[in-house]
């Protein structure tokens, strides 16, 4: 009864000097979830040994370590940790899937056909895309499929793109700037009938929604420590065993990760995600529901204010903490440096310093102008009601104000 | 969540580093394998616990990011100062592997020369690489390299490291300079093992690329760089966001740019602190010659690091000694840390021309700043043990 009537937790003030604002920018990056943090701190410290130094007990209890988080990580996709592959993020994971399948296909061709084709979707993340561009002036050829003006891959256009060359097909599982989610499970189904390796890039959504290699047929997958509350300069690939798929290594040289990536492993670093992937295992069903339902509040709230207010990309299918709006008639910038108690984005991180409109929600159909006032929230574990709150308060608020401005006549 | 990062400020990270190093001290185990990995120091502990407190994608726009970029910035400008080379040629990469390879592969030179005891990271990378070999002592013959370079006039990448991993040998890397420069040729020079164990500049290197890595001395691992020190482009490896001026894709890794900053810091200001622990090394070397006469320090008659011992004990294999030392709570390596899970003699040892009996019987003792003489006393103490049982079996053998 009493918890009824329990006061208001006390607004944020970030408008007070020396305040961050408040976070809503989780697609970005995360921030590292404290008990990750305590999980990590002791292979900082006492536990420092190299992991590949197997002739004593500092590198033994390391190595250890590093194959508990391995497992970890892999029950969170329903891989065997024999699987997984530690880079150094999504981005390494990302340019070793595909380059790493395209140099060792080039290298051994199958008998009777060579495949030199690779599919992907002209909304990719710029390291898929960058990776692709680079095979492209080794001699592969590439096709960048467009998207439905919900953001999804069409399973026709798809189905109509793969040839006996297709090597590898690489789709977003979930978007980065969109937040919306594709159909993997149909993707898989698809590739794996004509014989071509499925790749893809989960940094985003690994951890926020259920993923499953086997049922959804993925031969490699891209995952991210710090997009998941883990820490940054960590990631993972996931490489399918059965059937095998065979990459050349980016970085050779001391044969760490069966050969597929050398260098020492940071061992705090793969506790980190080991950890992350932990949490996110037990914990992402309830947090999905609180997430999705303080987004819908979100929008509700805002749609309710701000008239003409659009989603971009796909109403149901998207992160529940993913929100990606446009306001009518007001550039996204302008809109975000009239709300400075919240830190949102206009879209990817790598690419928000440029001034171009984002190429993703371009390829949504929208005009240059719509465009340009995409803007990006992502909620996340630790965001409360009252920011939200705070949020629409603000958002709706400036929006106002700067539609005001554009109307008054000078 | 604001309690608990309040909880974990500097007071509380330096007392928990602080009670691991005691932890570290009050067992009865000795690491002296700082060659593989080292210990984070309480510095570099500090920044990273300021750093993971913290969000925010150094690329974002808003506070948060703006926040981390300035950290990156800072981080960058610490790690230049290790080397006295510009801030802008501090490539953040994963690690001394990563800038190995970003080096060569990088560097657009179709040609690319190594030294026959360069680490497999700098091997591997480029396989077809035509091999500088060294003498005796381990290190690379100039007149070799002036030869080959002459031999072939395509532009040319050297590659030759500033210290071994495994012996510790020094490499005459400023002659090295001198002859890549007066062939038109581009230097590389891994300097892993010797930042931050000896002063280093990077115009007395004379090398346009430097691999350096953060947990090698007192930094985070996963974190390294490499160091352009002129105006040279680089075919990045990995490709993405276009980060680190479109050299190394993908999100900087913060806490790691910070702990090896605050490790580069500390390393620079303590760096007379390796005076003792050349003594130290020194003495471990005479009492060791003067327990066994038929021992053989490789690489003595070279310059060396001051904290690198590769002491061949004869007729004792290398695993069995490490296994041996290790259960009397010693620890050392058979040599590089990445390759001793593999057996097989080292590519290092063999290219220094050495017996196969010296290469097999040879283990890697590496001290650090916070080795002591308690520590090395445990080593003479064990590593005599194991002498004179073996002795005594071989001679028994002998007999037999």
């Amino acid at each position: 009864m009493s918890s009824v009537t329990a006061a208001a937790p006390p607004r944020p003030e970030p408008h007070l000097r020396n305040a961050m604002p408040i976070y809503l920018d989780n697609q970005s990056s995360t921030r590292v979830d404290p008990r990750v943090l305590e999980a990590m701190l002791p292979y900082f410290t006492e536990q420092f040994g190299n992991p590949h130094s197997a002739s004593h007990a500092y590198g033994r209890i390391a190595a250890e370590a590093i194959e508990q988080a391995r497992s970890e990580v892999a029950a969170l996709i329903n891989a065997d940790p024999r699987e997984l592959i530690f880079t150094s993020g999504a981005t390494e994971a990302n340019n070793l899937a595909i380059k790493g399948a395209a140099h060792f296909a080039r290298l051994y061709p199958e008998s009777g056909q060579s495949r030199d084709h690779i599919i992907t979707l002209a909304t990719e993340h710029k390291c898929v895309l960058e990776s692709c561009l680079q095979l492209q002036r080794e001699g592969f050829s590439v096709t960048y499929l467009p998207v439905e003006p919900n953001g999804l891959v069409s399973l026709d256009t798809l189905a109509g793109a793969l040839s006996e060359r297709t090597l590898l097909v690489s789709v977003m599982a979930a978007h980065n700037e969109i937040g919306v989610i594709q159909p993997l499970a149909e993707i898989g189904a698809l590739c794996r009938c004509k014989g071509v390796l499925f790749h893809s890039d989960a940094a985003q959504a690994v951890g926020k929604i259920a993923l499953d290699v086997e049922a959804m047929k993925i031969d490699l997958l891209s995952i991210s420590g710090h997009k998941v509350y883990g820490p940054k300069g960590i990631g993972a690939l996931y490489v399918r065993r059965r059937p095998r798929v065979r990459l050349l290594p980016l970085i050779d040289g001391g044969g760490q990760e069966r050969g597929l990536r050398s260098g020492t492993l940071p061992t705090p670093l793969c506790v980190g995600i080991g950890r992350a992937a932990a949490i996110a295992a037990t914990e992402m069903g309830d947090e999905a529901v609180r997430l999705r339902r303080l987004r819908d509040r979100l929008l509700a709230d805002l749609a309710r204010r701000v008239s003409g207010l659009r989603l971009n990309g796909d109403a149901e299918r998207r992160l529940p903490g993913s929100l990606n709006l446009g306001f009518p008639g007001i550039a996204a910038l302008k809109l975000i440096e009239a709300c400075p108690g919240i830190a949102i984005s206009t879209g990817s991180a790598c690419t928000s310093a440029s001034v171009e409109p984002s190429y993703v929600l371009r390829a949504l159909g929208l005009s240059e102008a719509e465009a340009n006032s995409g803007i990006r929230i992502g909620l996340g574990r630790f965001t409360t009601p009252a920011e939200v709150d705070y949020a629409i308060d603000a958002l709706s608020a400036a929006a106002s104000r700067l539609t005001a401005l554009e109307t008054t006549p000078t | 969540m604001r309690d608990f990062w309040q909880s974990h400020r500097d007071g509380d990270v330096m007392s928990e580093v602080a009670r691991a190093h005691q932890g570290v001290m009050a067992r009865t185990e000795t690491y002296l394998d700082w060659n593989a990995t080292t210990p984070l120091r309480p510095e570099a502990a500090v920044a990273m616990s300021a750093a993971l407190a913290r969000c925010g994608n150094p690329s974002s726009v808003h506070r948060w990011g703006r926040s981390a970029r300035q950290a990156v910035e800072r981080a960058r400008s610490a790690v230049a100062a290790l080397l006295g080379a510009p801030r802008e040629g501090v490539v953040f990469v994963s690690g001394g592997t990563e800038a190995n390879h970003l080096a060569l592969l990088g560097s657009g030179r179709e040609r690319i020369l190594v030294s026959a005891v360069e680490h497999d990271s700098v091997l591997r990378a480029v396989p077809q690489a035509e091999r500088i070999p060294v003498d005796r002592d381990g290190v690379v013959v100039l007149d070799r390299l002036d030869r080959l370079l002459a031999a072939d006039p395509r532009p040319a990448l050297v590659s030759v490291m500033l210290a071994n991993n495994e012996t510790g040998v020094l490499q005459p890397v400023a002659a090295v300079a001198a002859i890549a420069r007066a062939h038109g040729a581009l230097f590389h020079c891994d300097a892993v093992q010797a930042a931050g164990r000896i002063p280093l500049d990077a115009r007395t290197i004379g090398a346009d690329f430097v691999t350096l890595s953060a947990h090698k001395l007192g930094g985070p691992p996963g974190i390294g760089a490499l160091v352009v020190t002129g105006e040279l482009e680089l075919t990045p490896l990995l490709r993405g966001g276009g980060q680190e001026s479109g050299r190394r894709a993908g999100t900087e890794n913060l806490p790691g740019v910070a702990g090896f900053a605050a490790a580069a810091n500390a390393a620079t200001e303590e760096i007379a602190v390796y005076d003792r622990v050349r003594e130290l090394r020194d003495a471990l070397e005479a009492s060791v010659a003067a327990i066994a006469p038929e021992a053989v320090v490789l690489g003595a008659a070279a310059p060396r690091l001051p904290n690198t011992a590769a002491i061949s004990m004869p007729g004792v294999a290398a695993e069995t000694q490490v296994i041996a030392l290790d259960l009397d709570g010693v620890m050392v390596s058979a040599g590089a840390a990445c390759s001793s899970g593999k057996v097989g003699p080292s590519h290092v040892l063999e290219a220094m021309g050495l017996d196969p009996d010296l290469v097999s019987s040879t283990i890697r003792v590496s001290l650090g700043w916070d080795s002591s003489e308690v520590d090395v006393a445990h080593f003479l103490r064990a590593w005599t043990a194991l002498y004179h049982r073996c002795r005594a079996s071989l001679i028994g053998a002998r007999a037999a």
